[in-house]
């Protein structure tokens, strides 16, 4: 999709941000590739969502940069914004009133007009977005009425409908059961490398982590403490110093991927 | 039914829309009131024999009425559809959040200045109302969101603050003046062509204003933050659908008065018959607020014949159980 992937897609440079006087992130610089999935991972209150609240816009950075295609997205308006990072939330009761292909059709909303009327290319990707997570035999189901592995497929396709190249995942295996977090992460992951998206994604399992995401990032306290892949993140050093948690790393013997076990 | 929306709800409206031209004092039959009404067009030459009264009670009297009834049913429930949406809030309703009685107020002290013209009042109601909504608006938000509870308190009380102010002013005002204002009650009264004259613009804009504001509440339904993230400038489009909706509430307040629970009653049976969608919900709650506030009136004016009870005392005996319901509801809600 997307040309020569050398410099990064995603750069973060320095970022701050603040609710009210309690600083929330500090000094954070990462940059994500084209086709790349950053894992962030932290304690509750590191500044995960934080992050992705200011990368999305909703939060306003008080000091740093972040740039996207080279371009600073600051001075971004919801809507140019919504066009280059797209998130996905975690699934939860809302718009409940809504069908599944209304919901997706959402993602279009970037690139709709004031009264939302979809143009034949905003159709074509709502049905393509569909089709790639799987829901597009619920277009006509009400979100109400669906599962929470569907609900999050849902959301997965509002934000592919959204056609961005960064995607921004907020914990989006949070409430689902083993069967549905390993399929969503398997879909992110086939996604990812298929459509050449560059991604963070904020996650509480660090062996699922460690199984989806090509480096990590760690967040204690606001700051970045740690970067690199799941081996040179996920030690016992890092670990218990970010949780205070004593574990052993080892590699699973048919995945060849890096575990850890909390031993306490 | 369910697949025709519009044209149930036309066919109900055309309906409780004769039928209110029809009844009353004198009773037109509806027939003669179709053919009096046909025959002002330049292509009809209908006949028919009728007494020349019944010309005159239905130009002079019924028409003007039904139309101003419908139209402020119209407003408050499409008012009350899009302040549900923007506050996500099933319990939202112009009356209920004091936005209604705050356009009273300033339609009120529009009128206690006697060098101020009729045609200044909506301009009153308009301010009344946006500037009630503002400060309900910072009492109820706790956080992020508008939780149900704090906002029909905030609505109440600040909705109870502006009706005393309304009730002190009425006190002091001169015998003529209070004749003027007895329609705030609820009572639907002012009649004749004028008012539907001075309010017509203000109730056509917010109106459509309304109707094109469907597509943006669909997307708020997600949360203000989702609906950020998926590109709608949220700040704006609430300023949008506040502004629209006040100004719809003041149009149906500056000449009917202050009628409560169509906001809340309409939107609702609308939701649960043909579903959320607000590019849908929007406009078909207009056209069910009409035929809501048509009925309700109608039954004001011939339960107790010939006296004529104040429409929001129709309006609040059938929409006050109706919205304990609502609330009892409220907490396992999927539709919602």
């Amino acid at each position: 999709m997307k040309q020569n992937g050398n410099p990064p897609i995603l750069q973060i440079r320095s970022l701050s941000a603040n609710y009210g006087d309690v600083i929330a992130i500090k000094d954070i610089s990462l940059d994500v590739q084209q086709g790349e999935i950053v894992g962030l991972i932290g304690p509750n209150g590191a500044g995960k969502s934080t992050l992705i609240k200011v990368l999305s816009g909703v939060l306003k950075a008080s000091a740093g940069e972040v740039l996207i295609n080279q371009k600073e997205v600051s001075t971004y308006s919801p809507g140019q914004r919504a066009r280059t990072i797209a998130v996905v939330p975690q699934a939860r009761q809302l718009g409940g009133a809504f069908s599944v292909e209304q919901a997706v059709l959402l993602g279009r909303t970037a690139y709709l007009g004031f009264l939302g009327k979809p143009a034949r290319e905003d159709l074509r990707k709502v049905a393509w977005a569909m089709k790639q997570t799987a829901v597009d035999f619920l277009a006509d189901r009400k979100l109400a009425e669906i599962s929470g592995g569907e609900q999050q497929r849902v959301l997965l396709a509002r934000a592919l409908a959204q056609d961005t190249p960064v995607l921004l995942l907020d914990e989006p295996t949070n409430h689902l059961d083993l069967k549905y977090q390993v399929n969503l992460l398997k879909l992110v992951k086939k996604l990812v490398k298929q459509e050449g998206l560059s991604v963070l994604m904020a996650m509480h399992d660090l062996n699922q982590v460690s199984g989806t995401a090509d480096r990590v990032a760690l967040l204690a306290n606001g700051q970045l403490k740690a970067i690199g892949s799941p081996e040179e993140v996920l030690t016992q050093e890092n670990i218990l110093q970010a949780y205070q948690i004593e574990i052993d790393t080892f590699t699973h013997p048919k995945t060849n991927k890096h575990m850890i076990f909390p031993t306490e | 039914m369910k697949n025709r929306p519009f044209l149930v709800i036309f066919i109900l409206l055309g309906l409780s829309f004769l039928l209110s031209i029809a009844l009353g004092a004198v009773t037109i039959p509806p027939g003669n009131v179709l053919k009096i009404l046909l025959n002002k067009l330049p292509w009809f030459e209908l006949e028919g024999i009728w007494p020349a009264y019944f010309e005159t009670i239905l130009w002079d009297l019924r028409l003007p009425h039904t139309i101003l009834v419908t139209l402020t049913g119209a407003a408050l429930a499409g008012s009350g559809a899009s302040f549900q949406g923007l506050f996500r809030n099933p319990l939202a309703d112009p009356y209920l959040i004091g936005v209604a009685s705050g356009a009273g107020l300033g339609a009120i002290v529009v009128m206690s200045i006697p060098q101020a013209g009729r045609y200044l009042i909506p301009i009153g109601a308009f301010l009344g109302g946006l500037g009630t909504i503002a400060v309900v608006y910072r009492l109820a938000k706790v956080g992020k969101i508008v939780p149900l509870t704090t906002l029909i308190l905030a609505g109440v009380a600040i909705g109870s603050f502006t009706s005393a102010l309304t009730s002190f002013l009425m006190l002091i005002s001169d015998e003529m003046i209070l004749q003027a204002m007895s329609f705030l009650l609820g009572g639907s009264t002012v009649t004749g062509w004028e008012p539907i004259a001075i309010a017509l613009p203000y109730f056509s804009v917010g109106i459509l204003l309304l109707v094109l504001s469907g597509h943006s509440l669909n997307v708020l339904q997600f949360g203000e933050e989702q609906a950020l993230q998926l590109g709608l400038s949220v700040e704006r489009v609430k300023i949008f659908i506040i502004i629209s909706a006040s100004l719809t509430t003041a149009a149906a307040v500056s000449f009917s008065g202050v009628i409560g629970f169509i906001g809340l009653v309409v939107p609702h049976i609308i939701r649960l018959v043909w579903g959320g969608d607000y590019k849908k919900l929007i406009p078909l709650s207009i056209l069910g607020g009409g035929i809501t506030l048509l009925i309700s009136d109608i039954l004001a004016r011939i339960v107790m014949a010939p006296s004529y009870l104040p429409v929001g005392i129709v309006t609040a005996l059938i929409g006050a159980p109706f919205f304990l319901w609502i609330l009892r509801r409220a907490k396992k809600e999927v539709f919602w």
